[in-house]
């Protein structure tokens, strides 16, 4: 859709990466399609599978924006930890592994609309404020600096983030708890 | 590379994410809708962090993925709580909301 | 940790830090001790209380009595510090020595330097914002620090014998520790920051002790409420820190000098200067009971009684009332106190002041009188520091925190022996069973009247003359001529001495009314036992006499020297971080009308209760209560005694509008407007359609009016239909129509932004 403008108007442009756009162009495509996937596959496990497939191609956007250390983190978090921790559920609710088709066409539509409509809203906006936005990557962002700016400008959040880390593992212990 | 191509298909991310919390029935897969949209805010915030060539985008990336952690694990216990009470993770069923 | 002496040339800020050391007295740089004692003692009771032999209470009182000790330690070394501030005694670190050695001459010969002892530790920077824990010690707090330590102490005392044998002993020493350690804490916050901290904890522990005997449905109720109004208040309190954060404190500092030096300098803009006092206004409207949203007040009356004279006397309620004294500069300058004769915060505390005294008149459970008496005396306080009266302002909370206690705990000791607050049905002809409350309580009575020579004449002779109203009684005010204040604190004073004569007339003249509705299985009342009656002695004489540390200049009858002792040394000395303080002439023309217009009422109420009421009681021989054709019978007597009993509607408009319109679901918005408006639309546009029916019969076809008549009614059914089926109950209904709405809001947004 709007993709393919936004490709056109970069390969008009001098100083372009033609080989970064193309491998954009190619990651993006795979995540939206997998993206869809995950929304609408009937198979849980192929889902959270699909979901796989999202996560890595948001750690590659990373990558391509010189964020290493997120798309390390991402890698390692998402891709890692949480996609387990979706298939342990998956398997301790024993979740249906065939279709889930049952959802009704109503719902589907209504749902359907509203994410068209955020999408519109989105885009023309996004069109409307930065179409001449333009990234320079240099060379990527050092993990040194990162950690001196979450250690000293960010350290409130970040100690806000560890109470809350601590209170979601009680929380998850409390709530899972069989008794 | 143009800032848009990333915030486009960050939208684009997340409105797949909104419909899939909104059409699943299967808590599951709507788990898993919201990973979506909070990856789609991530790479907002990792490009928007890149554009202004500040570090501060990645760091509440960062932030966010800690947090992501935290909600799927309190999520998946809920979810289970659900699960052992009614046997069941159908959203349709549960309605205790209703006034 | 550094001792960061406070020093600055007129009008000249210097920041605090760690630049300059000086050698304060001790006990005035580390009165953190003071709030922490209690602090500890509150974890000590709860891990170990039940334990000991005297379940906790041991620990609580050997705390707060080392408070106490600490925090007149204190108050001496700040009379010492008050006169001869330390100043040439100043070790310079060599950045600063400059500025500083100025400082060092003009200080041996003036008071140009803040005396106030500041002591802080950074705890936190980030993102350029410093974060620091410390003390302010001045005057203010140290008298503060003093009340509340000694009250608390008093209180302790007390409570081994009122609430001996209770169901969780140990709990309530617990929280009256924290309770203590809170408001200790709050009153010598260094930062807002801090004082926020202190505000919400003393919110907390009020609302557990409210509570404290949760079993019954009222209690836990009153807890809540005092807990949600003062929520209400609180917003505004950060609204309020907020704004002065980014203003006065240029988004870097919270600290409390270098917002009130900034204000004073006229270095912040005047708009957020009002915002900002209209928001802490707010938030004392809710702390301390002020009118419209003072509700809260008696129905904290559920608590313990020694909480309720804890509350009332020195913490939780004057917290408001320490907060507009501690960031004075906010309200004198954004009111502009100076130079109009009304602003919000004396009109509130005049509107309260009267209207808390009317409310006492209607109450039959004696703490509630008392409650409304504090709501009222909390108004003179607001008016005075509304009226620029601020030395005036915080003597009465001064005094008042003595007569206060003293009433209060008189009143426990009398529900202690009739085991009952109902002064109509238990109470009456006690002052034979318990001479010596009676005699206590009589004293707080008068003191709080406003009798001379007792501790109320002082401080409430101060409030009148300095709101400067009229200039008739040849006193005139330091600010501006706040007339209507004058006249609501002069109703006041009427007011306040015929309620205190109702009260002691029903708790304590007449006959026994116990005796009637107990039946013979109770005794009779007994006198209260040494540790209720030690208390109420300690507090009566303080009620007596407190009301001397201030007397007004130029009297006569004592040296000058002996006068304005508590202003000289509660005020903030020097120039620069406060306000200066304007001082009123005193009048003695207006005292004599305010003690005249004071013995006026009692006698009004002597007449009606001890004279009238007793004769007819004795001739029917039997104790009544009122006279059956009183005052309160007929007419527009009865329309305001039935407003009163009321209380103005106020909860029934809280709860009654207010909560049933947000509290529901959307599910009740919905139904509401489906049954109420939808159908007395369809009601209203038959009934009128009916009549224009029968009116031009002739004229207009009736198919016409039954198609409207039918058409609404199927309208109003759709919609009721329609708003039904959104209350499905299924969460991903509401989060879609949640998303839509978000998305139409930004639609809507982005085309704005694109015209």
């Amino acid at each position: 859709m709007s993709r393919a403008v936004t490709l056109c108007a970069v390969s008009a442009d001098a100083d372009l990466m033609v080989a970064q756009n193309i491998f954009f162009a190619v990651v993006a495509l795979a995540m939206i399609y997998a993206a869809f996937r995950v929304v609408t596959t009937g198979n849980v496990v192929h889902a959270a599978l699909w979901l796989v497939l999202v996560l890595a191609g948001v750690a590659v956007n990373f990558l391509l924006l010189g964020a290493e250390f997120v798309a390390v983190t991402q890698v390692l978090i998402y891709v890692g930890a949480v996609i387990v921790l979706f298939l342990f559920g998956v398997m301790l609710t024993r979740a249906s592994m065939g279709d889930d088709e049952s959802v009704a066409t109503e719902k589907r539509s209504m749902a359907a609309i509203v994410a068209l409509l955020l999408f519109a809203v989105m885009a023309i906006a996004l069109i409307d404020s930065f179409s001449d936005s333009r990234l320079v990557i240099d060379d990527p962002q050092s993990t040194a600096l990162v950690s001196d700016a979450i250690f000293s400008r960010y350290i409130v959040p970040f100690e806000a983030v560890s109470v809350l880390l601590l209170a979601a593992l009680i929380g998850a212990v409390v709530v899972a708890r069989r008794d | 590379m143009l800032l848009n191509q990333f915030l486009i298909l960050a939208a684009a991310l997340f409105c797949i994410g909104v419909y899939g919390v909104l059409a699943r029935r299967n808590a599951m897969l709507v788990l898993m809708s919201i990973e979506l949209i909070l990856n789609a805010v991530n790479i907002n915030l990792v490009a928007f962090g890149a554009l202004t060539d500040d570090v501060g985008g990645s760091v509440f990336a960062l932030f966010t993925i800690a947090v992501a952690a935290a909600e799927v694990g309190i999520g998946l216990a809920i979810v289970l709580l659900i699960y052992r009470n009614r046997r069941s993770v159908d959203l349709t069923e549960i309605d205790l909301l209703r006034g | 940790m550094s001792v960061a002496y406070v020093a600055a040339l007129a009008g000249e800020t210097v920041s605090i830090g760690p630049s300059v050391v000086h050698d304060a007295n001790w006990f005035l740089k580390n009165a953190w001790l003071i709030p922490l004692l209690p602090a500890i003692s509150f974890a000590l009771i709860l891990l170990f209380g039940k334990r000991l032999a005297y379940k906790g209470a041991e620990i609580g009182i050997a705390a707060v009595t080392a408070s106490f000790v600490l925090a007149l330690a204190c108050g001496v070394a700040w009379l010492d510090h008050r006169d001869s501030p330390p100043g040439e005694q100043v070790v310079l670190t060599a950045a600063e020595s400059e500025v500083v050695d100025d400082h060092a001459d003009t200080s041996a010969e003036e008071h140009h330097q803040w005396v106030a002892v500041q002591n802080s530790t950074q705890w936190l920077q980030s993102g350029g914002v410093e974060f620091s824990a410390g003390i302010l010690v001045d005057g203010l707090s140290v008298m503060m620090l003093f009340v509340v330590a000694l009250v608390s102490l008093l209180v302790h005392i007390y409570s081994t014998e009122y609430v001996a044998g209770d169901r969780r002993y140990t709990h309530f020493f617990a929280f009256l520790s924290l309770f203590t350690a809170a408001m200790l804490f709050f009153v010598l916050s260094d930062n807002v920051l801090q004082m926020i901290v202190g505000w919400e904890l003393v919110g907390v522990c009020s609302f557990v002790l409210i509570s404290h005997w949760w079993e019954e449905t009222p209690n836990s109720d009153a807890g809540l409420k005092a807990f949600l109004t003062n929520r209400v208040g609180d917003v505004g309190l950060l609204i309020g820190m907020i704004v002065l954060f980014f203003t006065a404190g240029h988004g870097e500092t919270f600290d409390v000098v270098t917002i009130n030096s900034e204000i004073v300098a006229g270095n912040v803009d005047h708009t957020p200067l009002v915002i900002a006092a209209l928001c802490l206004t707010a938030a004392v409207m809710s702390k301390s009971g002020q009118f419209v949203l003072h509700t809260w007040l008696p129905d904290a009356m559920a608590g313990p009684t020694p909480v309720s004279a804890l509350i009332h006397a020195a913490t939780m309620v004057v917290a408001g009332i320490f907060l507009v004294a501690r960031l004075y500069p906010v309200f004198f300058e954004g009111m502009q106190i100076a130079g109009s004769s009304i602003n919000l915060l004396a009109t509130v505390g005049a509107v309260t002041l009267v209207l808390g005294g009317l409310l006492a008149f209607v109450q039959d459970d004696i703490k509630k009188v008392l409650a409304y008496s504090t709501v009222s005396q909390l108004g003179y306080m607001a008016m005075a520091l509304g009226v620029g009266a601020w030395t005036a302002a915080v003597f009465h909370l001064f005094t008042h925190a003595f007569f206060k206690a003293n009433l209060f705990l008189g009143s426990g000791s009398v529900a202690h022996a009739v085991h009952s607050f109902d002064m109509k049905t238990h109470m009456g002809g006690l002052r034979r069973y318990m001479p010596r409350t009676y005699v206590t309580f009589v004293i707080g009575a008068l003191a709080l009247a406003g009798i001379f020579p007792l501790a109320g004449f002082w401080s409430k002779d101060e409030i009148l003359v300095g709101t400067g109203g009229w200039g008739l009684f040849g006193g005139t005010g330091a600010n501006g001529a706040y007339t209507f204040h004058l006249v609501m604190g002069l109703a006041g004073a009427a007011l306040t001495a015929a309620y205190m004569t109702r009260c002691v007339y029903l708790t304590f003249h007449g006959e026994w009314r116990g005796a009637h509705t107990q039946g013979a299985h109770h005794s009779v009342p007994h006198e209260s036992g040494p540790r209720i009656l030690i208390p109420l002695y300690v507090l009566s004489g303080l009620s007596i006499v407190a009301g001397l540390v201030n007397l007004p200049p130029g009297i006569g009858v004592v040296p000058d020297s002996w006068t304005e002792r508590f202003g000289h040394f509660v005020e903030p000395a020097g120039v620069g971080y406060f306000s200066s303080i304007g001082h009123a002439t005193p009048s003695w023309s207006l005292a004599v009308v305010s003690v005249g217009i004071a013995i006026t009422g009692a006698l009004l109420a002597y007449r009606y209760y001890f004279v009238r009421v007793d004769r007819l009681s004795r001739r029917l021989g039997k104790p009544i209560t009122e006279l059956p054709d009183g005052p309160t019978t007929k007419g527009l007597g009865r329309a305001g005694y039935t407003l009163l009993v009321n209380k103005y509607y106020l909860d029934h408009l809280y709860t009654g509008v207010i909560v049933r319109f947000t509290k529901g679901p959307l599910a009740r918005a919905a139904n509401w407007v489906n049954q109420n408006v939808i159908d007395s639309i369809v009601d209203a546009s038959a009934e009128s359609a009916v009549r224009t029916g029968h009116m031009v019969y002739d004229r207009i076809d009736q198919g016409l009016v039954d198609g409207f008549v039918d058409g609404t009614g199927i309208v109003s059914d759709i919609t009721g239909q329609e708003l039904r089926r959104i209350n499905s109950g299924r969460v991903q209904s509401y989060a879609a129509i949640l998303f839509a709405a978000a998305a139409l809001a930004a639609g809507a947004f982005v085309i704005i932004l694109a015209l």
